[in-house]
């Protein structure tokens, strides 16, 4: 503006020095023209004026040129600059300006027409330059100002920039100390460490005065003044939980300002002069443990709170911000959730060490048991050890008593003693029995054996008890029962004995019947044994063995205590009858080894008593009937068969050479007989592989053709083996026999299995040492 | 079929009669010794029980014969009784027959004391024990022709 002002003031100037101008030419020239006009020399004061114009010119010509250059020093320094070319014709209009001032200067005293007319072009110029800036200045003006405007706009946009940086800043230093409250807070699970570290840090980052927690007491009817920030120890103060303020505070889960006068706010003696500060009060959701749900986290399962109080400083005029109060919810919520942490935390300690005790305590108790049961066992089996020595000692002597002669009140004595010893030994095998099948130590001895055998021993074995009793016991094997089964034939027999002596001894007349099947799978399932699953397969079946007596019967009572040891009937039959009460808890506990189920059916008293068990038993291969097939009329031969085997027998004696020869026969061998020593020596040949000879007999001693046998047969694969029949057993003879290159010696007399053990062990060894 | 059921029945008993006997020198008649000759009697040797237990009772007479003629002598030859015994005992232990060769033990013990009336004594014994031992066993093998001859088969007594 000023500096059109300036311009204009200029165009005015040079105006007004043109018309002067004008007017001096005219003067000047006037002058010339007429030496002696009318107009006198001129003034003084003229000559001043023109020498000060003079001066200003030059002045003026100067800025004008010096301008342009700063403007183009100044705008080549700066980088931008949009009007350049306004800039040229601006330096233009300026620089002709200041030309025109120039040469105006050579104006002031007489010139030449040249210099008039430079000025006259420069002027002409300029005239059109200045109308042409003039002209163009109505343009840019406008884009100037509007410039103008837009750095103001920019400014002010820059201002508001500032002022939301400024919000941003301080809601970053708000989230900042929430996470570091936060943090301080959730950096420990013990729950007074939470809650005074809250107080303090929340003191500390709102600068408070104090801060305090009111806890619901035990009763939930009052609150307890339980932490505050700056007194140590707060005495227990407390406000009735009813109050119309902390209501209106646990409704909402906003922190919201109360007044200072209420009683959970008048916590410290009035400090300031003029103003208690300002006091907000937050609830704080403490969690039941008990009402601990997942699925109603956190709302509806927390009803009760604790109170926060928060001050501020008295005096201070401070006011509690939104970006504060947002921070003490924030809080609020975060201690809530680090206590129930705390909670559970400790809930879980207490789990764990409540679980620890109990662990101790139950590996305490299940190593007393073990030493309990093996010092029970070591006591057993020491016990069952010392009592047999004695007890076999008063049965072998007892029954080698009854071998000699006595008199018959001797006798009576001695097989009382027997009988009894032979129950008492009973007794001590049940008892160290029954605590192997307990402790799961027995084991079933599994073997092939013949089914049928062992019900004909059972019945013999009690049939003179049951003649005495004049009881008759009958036998039914149904024809689909195998001859041969696989399993533990002792304790299969054990346990039809137990229950066949039963049902005679509760039987005082009558009879009594065994009957055995294979039970199928309708018969299997029993209504008494529902947890009885019988799976027949192909190498197992299951028998079925019911025995039945008219005896006494029992009590539908007393059938849940049949089984357990050592518990009895009290009835006059069974006290008579003896027996410990342990047989039939054996049984059951074999049956059960045996994958099977044993039971007694009665219709009560003096109805008789019908005893079943079923037992799982494994069916033989084929390949192992031949085995067992010894014994029996079957065509084929035993076990081992020496077929084609020459065999030499020596005996003078008729009828055990007929019997040796049979033996031998039996077994396949190809036997020859020689009833002298003789004929032996003049019959043997490397053809036979073995020579029985009996070593008693006249003529020359059998030791004798041993040792002819040893000169004729040099070589030790072609000679015979040498086998001793002797009815001697003392070791000098045995002696004798080694001394004179005997293979072997058997005692007579041989039985089958004997004759077949030696010939195996000779065959195999070539040696047989003892065969006695 | 209820013939020989009785017949078997029977000879069960009676079979079992020989191994136990309830009389005074609890003794059986025969041992074990004579189970093992039955185990040896099959198809091949149907007959063999009865052959060796004939040949058994030949030897025996011959034996108790020839101990009889030498302990009539006057001057008793101990050593050849002994021996004759000592083949009495072995046959007897053969065939199992139990009593016979329990008395063999107590002769022999006589002849080595050179106790004429003890030997005699015994002889008396032997003879006796070996002729009940033949009655019972001719019973035996009689019943064992009868069930065979009515059809059955000889039952096995265990």
């Amino acid at each position: 503006m000023f500096e059109v002002f300036v311009w204009s003031l200029m165009g005015l100037v040079d105006c007004y020095i043109i018309c002067c101008r004008h007017v001096k030419e005219g003067v000047s020239t006037s002058i010339k023209m007429e030496s002696c006009n009318c107009i006198e020399p001129q003034w003084p004061a003229d000559e001043l004026l023109m020498k000060y114009q003079y001066i200003s010119d030059f002045f003026i010509a100067l800025a004008y040129f010096s301008i342009p250059l700063e403007l183009i020093y100044f705008v080549k320094k700066s980088a931008v600059f949009p009007y350049r070319w306004v800039l040229v014709q601006f330096g233009a209009f300026i620089v002709l300006c200041g030309a025109t001032h120039l040469i105006n200067l050579w104006t002031f005293s007489m010139h030449s027409r040249t210099v008039a007319v430079v000025m006259t072009t420069s002027k002409v110029l300029t005239a059109v330059v200045s109308c042409a800036t003039a002209l163009m200045l109505v343009h840019i003006i406008p884009d100037l100002l509007s410039v103008k405007t837009r750095e103001l706009f920019l400014k002010n946009k820059a201002a508001e920039l500032d002022r939301e940086m400024g919000l941003i800043r301080t809601q970053e230093e708000t989230g900042r100390h929430v996470r570091m409250l936060t943090h301080e807070i959730r950096s420990t699970l013990d729950r007074h460490t939470i809650l005074k570290t809250t107080l303090i840090e929340l003191g500390r980052t709102l600068a408070l005065e104090e801060c305090a927690l009111w806890m619901p007491t035990r009763t939930g009817l009052e609150l307890q003044l339980s932490y505050t920030l700056r007194q140590q120890n707060p005495v227990g103060y407390t406000v009735p939980i009813q109050l119309p303020v902390i209501n209106q505070v646990f409704s909402s889960n906003r922190a919201m300002k109360i007044s200072p006068n209420c009683p959970v706010a008048r916590l410290r003696p009035l400090q300031g002069k003029y103003m208690p500060g300002e006091v907000v009060a937050v609830r704080v959701p403490l969690l039941h443990l008990s009402n601990f749900q997942i699925n109603d986290w956190p709302e509806l399962s927390t009803k009760r709170y604790a109170l926060m109080v928060l001050m501020l400083p008295a005096d201070s005029a401070r006011q509690w911000h939104v970006h504060e109060l947002e921070l003490v919810e924030v809080v609020a919520d975060q201690v809530a959730v680090a206590l129930s942490h705390a909670a559970i935390l400790e809930e879980s300690m207490r789990a764990r060490d409540l679980l620890m005790e109990q662990n101790i305590a139950l590996d305490l108790a299940r190593r007393e048991a073990e030493t309990a049961i093996r010092a029970r066992n070591d006591f057993l089996a020491v016990m069952n050890h010392e009592m047999r020595t004695p007890m076999h000692a008063i049965i072998a002597l007892s029954s080698l008593l009854q071998e000699t002669e006595l008199t018959p009140e001797q006798r009576l004595m001695v097989e009382t003693i027997l009988k009894s010893s032979n129950l008492l030994a009973t007794l001590v095998n049940d008892v160290l029995d029954l605590s192997r099948l307990e402790d799961g130590s027995l084991q079933l001895e599994l073997g092939t054996y013949n089914l049928h055998a062992v019900f004909r021993e059972v019945l013999n074995l009690i049939k003179p008890i049951a003649s005495v009793k004049k009881l008759m016991i009958t036998l039914n094997l149904a024809p689909d029962l195998p001859e041969y089964a696989v399993g533990d034939e002792k304790r299969l027999m054990q346990t039809l004995l137990n229950v066949v002596g039963n049902a005679v001894k509760f039987s005082k007349e009558g009879s009594v019947s065994i009957t055995a099947f294979v039970a199928k799978s309708e018969s299997l399932r029993d209504s008494r044994a529902p947890d009885f699953f019988p799976v027949p397969s192909e190498n197992h079946f299951y028998l079925r063995v019911q025995v039945k007596d008219s005896g006494a019967g029992i009590n539908p009572q007393d059938t849940p205590k049949l089984f357990t040891k050592f518990a009895q009937n009290q009835t006059l039959v069974t006290r008579n009858s003896g027996g410990s009460g342990l047989g039939l808890a054996i049984c059951k506990r074999f049956v059960n080894l045996m994958e099977g189920h044993i039971w007694l059916e009665s219709e009560g008293l003096g109805k008789g008593c019908t005893a079943i068990f079923i037992v799982k038993l494994g069916i033989p291969e084929h390949s192992n009937d031949s085995k067992l097939a010894f014994g029996q009329k079957m065509s084929g031969h035993g076990q081992t068969n020496f077929p084609g085997l020459k065999v030499l027998v020596m005996d003078d004696n008729s009828v055990s050479r007929s019997v040796t020869k049979g033996l031998l026969v039996h077994l396949g061998c190809d036997v020859m007989v020689v009833s002298s020593s003789e004929e032996c020596l003049r019959v043997i040949s490397q053809e036979h592989q073995v020579v029985f000879m009996d070593v008693c007999m006249p003529g020359i001693d059998g030791y004798d053709v041993a040792v002819h046998i040893h000169e004729k047969f040099t070589r030790r694969h072609e000679r015979p083996l040498i086998v001793a029949l002797t009815g001697n057993t003392d070791k000098v003879t045995k002696e004798n026999f080694m001394k004179v290159g005997m293979d072997g010696v058997i005692l007579k007399p041989v039985s089958l299995e004997k004759m077949r053990s030696v010939l195996l062990d000779l065959l195999e060894h070539r040696v047989l040492f003892e065969a006695m | 079929m209820d013939v020989v059921g009785q017949l078997q029945r029977q000879f069960i008993d009676y079979t079992a009669s020989l191994y136990r006997e309830v009389s005074v020198s609890f003794l059986g008649y025969v041992d074990d010794q004579f189970t093992q000759l039955q185990k040896l009697q099959d198809e091949s040797s149907p007959d063999f029980v009865v052959e060796v237990i004939t040949l058994f009772f030949d030897d025996c007479e011959k034996l108790i014969n020839n101990m009889a003629k030498a302990m009539e002598q006057q001057v008793v030859d101990f050593k050849q009784v002994d021996s004759h015994v000592h083949q009495l005992k072995g046959s007897s232990s053969s065939v199992g027959a139990m009593r016979v060769k329990n008395t063999c033990v107590a002769f022999r013990t006589c002849c080595e004391a050179q106790n004429l009336e003890g030997c005699l004594r015994c002889l008396q014994q032997v003879n006796h024990d070996y002729s009940l031992l033949k009655n019972k066993l001719q019973t035996l093998f009689r019943l064992e022709q009868q069930i065979l001859a009515a059809g059955g088969s000889i039952p096995m007594v265990e």
